[in-house]
Order: C-alpha cells, then sequence, then structure tokens
C-alpha cells in the first residue's frame, strides 16, 4: 500500500516539477525588437522602406509607359 | 480572359499592376508592423517569411509560366510562346538569386553561418545552375526556330529538376528548413493564422511584380524581333 502511495506522491511531484518550469519557460521570454516599437521608432524603418519601394515601382512605371509609346510607333510606321 | 487581364485601370496600365503594387506594399508595412510569434533563435527575423520565402514562391510559379510556354511551343511552334518561356525564366531567375542572397544572409544570422551544408541550399545551388545553363544554351544558338526548340526541351528537363531538388530530396532528408526531413507545410510557422494573413497575399504580390516584369522584359523583345524583320523588309 505505501509503495503505492510512494509512487503517487513521486508521481505527482514529477507533474509539479515540470508544470512549474513550464511556467518558466514560458516567463523567460525570447527577445523581440520592442525597443523599437514602444519608442515607436520602428515606424521610420517602415516608412523608408515603403518610399524605396514606392520610387522602384514608379521608375517601372516610366519604362512601361515608354515601351507603349515605342509600340505605338511601331505600330504607326508600318 | 486575354481582355479580362488587359483591362486598365488607370495610366494606361493593366488593374493586375495596381493590385502587385497594393499587395506588396501591404506585405511590406503589414509584415513589418503586425505580432509575430515569439521564437528562440528566430526572433524577429520570422518576419522574413514574407520576403525571403515569397521570392522562392514566386520564382516557382514564374518558372512554371515558362515550362507551360515552352511546352505550348513545342505543340504549336509560334515564336511568341519561346519569347515569353525566355523571359519567364529570366525573371524566374532574377528571383531564385534574390532569394539565395537573402537565405544567405538570414542563414548567417540564425544557422550561424553564410552557407550549410544542407538539402534544400544545395538543392537551391544546383537548381539555379541548371537554370543558368538553360540561359548559357539559349545563347549559344543563332538560328532562332532550333535554338528555341532546344530551349524547350531544355526547359521541362529544367523545372523537372527543380521540383526534384527544391520539393522532393529536401524531404527525404533532414534539413534545417522548417517543414522538411518528412513533413510538408511550414510546421512551426502553420500554427499561427496572423502570419498566414500576410503570407498568402504577399505571395500574390511579390509574383505579381514578377510578372509585371516579366511583361514588360517580353514587350521589349516582341519590339526588338519586329524591328529586326523590318529592316529585312
Amino acid at each position: 500500500m505505501w509503495k503505492k502511495s510512494l509512487a503517487f506522491i513521486a508521481f505527482c511531484s514529477l507533474l509539479l516539477n515540470s508544470l512549474l518550469s513550464f511556467g518558466q519557460d514560458s516567463s523567460s521570454k525570447v527577445e523581440m525588437a520592442e525597443a523599437m516599437r514602444s519608442n515607436g521608432k520602428i515606424y521610420v524603418v517602415v516608412a523608408v522602406i515603403a518610399i524605396i519601394f514606392i520610387g522602384l515601382v514608379i521608375f517601372l512605371i516610366t519604362i512601361d509607359r515608354k515601351v507603349k509609346k515605342l509600340e505605338k510607333q511601331m505600330d504607326e510606321t508600318k | 480572359m486575354q481582355k479580362f487581364f488587359n483591362l486598365q485601370l488607370a495610366f494606361g496600365l493593366e488593374w493586375w499592376k495596381f493590385l502587385a503594387i497594393a499587395l506588396v506594399l501591404y506585405a511590406l508595412i503589414g509584415g513589418l508592423l503586425i505580432d509575430v510569434p515569439a521564437l528562440p533563435i528566430l526572433h524577429e527575423t520570422i518576419r522574413n517569411l514574407y520576403y525571403h520565402v515569397t521570392q522562392w514562391f514566386g520564382m516557382m510559379i514564374i518558372l512554371f509560366v515558362s515550362l507551360w510556354h515552352s511546352i505550348r511551343y513545342l505543340s504549336n511552334f509560334k515564336m511568341h510562346h519561346d519569347f515569353v518561356a525566355a523571359e519567364a525564366a529570366n525573371v524566374g531567375i532574377y528571383m531564385g538569386i534574390l532569394g539565395i542572397v537573402t537565405g544567405s544572409v538570414w542563414a548567417k544570422f540564425t544557422w550561424g553561418a553564410w552557407w550549410v551544408s544542407d538539402a534544400k541550399l544545395n538543392g537551391a545551388a544546383i537548381t539555379l545552375l541548371i537554370y543558368f545553363a538553360y540561359l548559357i544554351l539559349r545563347n549559344s544558338m543563332d538560328e532562332e526556330q532550333k535554338r528555341a526548340r532546344v530551349a524547350a526541351v531544355y526547359n521541362i528537363f529544367a523545372f523537372t529538376m527543380l521540383i526534384i531538388f527544391l520539393m522532393v530530396l529536401p524531404r527525404l532528408t533532414d534539413s534545417l528548413h522548417p517543414g522538411n526531413g518528412g513533413n510538408p507545410g511550414f510546421g512551426g510557422y502553420d500554427l499561427d493564422n496572423t502570419m498566414k494573413l500576410i503570407f498568402y497575399p504577399a505571395v500574390i504580390g511579390w509574383t505579381l511584380l514578377g510578372v509585371w516584369l516579366l511583361q514588360v522584359c517580353l514587350r521589349i523583345r516582341t519590339l526588338n524581333h519586329k524591328m529586326l524583320i523590318k529592316q529585312f523588309k
């Protein structure tokens, strides 16, 4: 009988132990870029990236329109 | 169908070009600002999913377009299909190079080295080499019809190798990439639905941007071809 209860206590302590260690795992935080986000400076980076992308797209649009002009010229001089 | 894709929205540009701009902007802004799961080793670099992984997805879709037009060429021998196949391969390879370079940077800061001997990395390198050979093969032939035919046949081989090296072999061995070594899918990322919310639109956006580049390159090639014909008339 006491053997069984001892096994039960051992099992319970193991369970508790694993639960405690699990709690520790979730409380030890993974480092993220919180400083950038808390003082709002991440938006500066996002704005810069967006501006560069828009700039490249405008360049692509002008090339697209130039090609279209050439296509029209080609069709007219047939 | 053709008419639907040629529908112009503004500035003489087709509607899907605006969709491409909107989706990539969404991926850039949303991808950097929306919360991501905090995972060890990865930290904020998990956001590379929206930029590095999407290049590979876009590459595969555009190289599939290339394969499709190569098969079409072999069935009706219209030069147009050869032009599309060639330019799609160009854009696809370009995206592949961007993918491999960004992957190298990501690997340096998470796995600790610019290049690791990983099944997926080596597979990607071999795939790119196979496609470089496609470009060299094309440029080694002057006669148009012959070049188109040989390149089309080689393209079918190249795409098959791409599937084997990027999709099959990494799954048979262990790989540092998630979703390899037996289990398909994104593995750990798959649990997070907010990431999917950015990831799938990002794939469509980057792919459409690639299609846009492909279309402009194709139009320039067609113009060159027409000019050449005119000179001989």
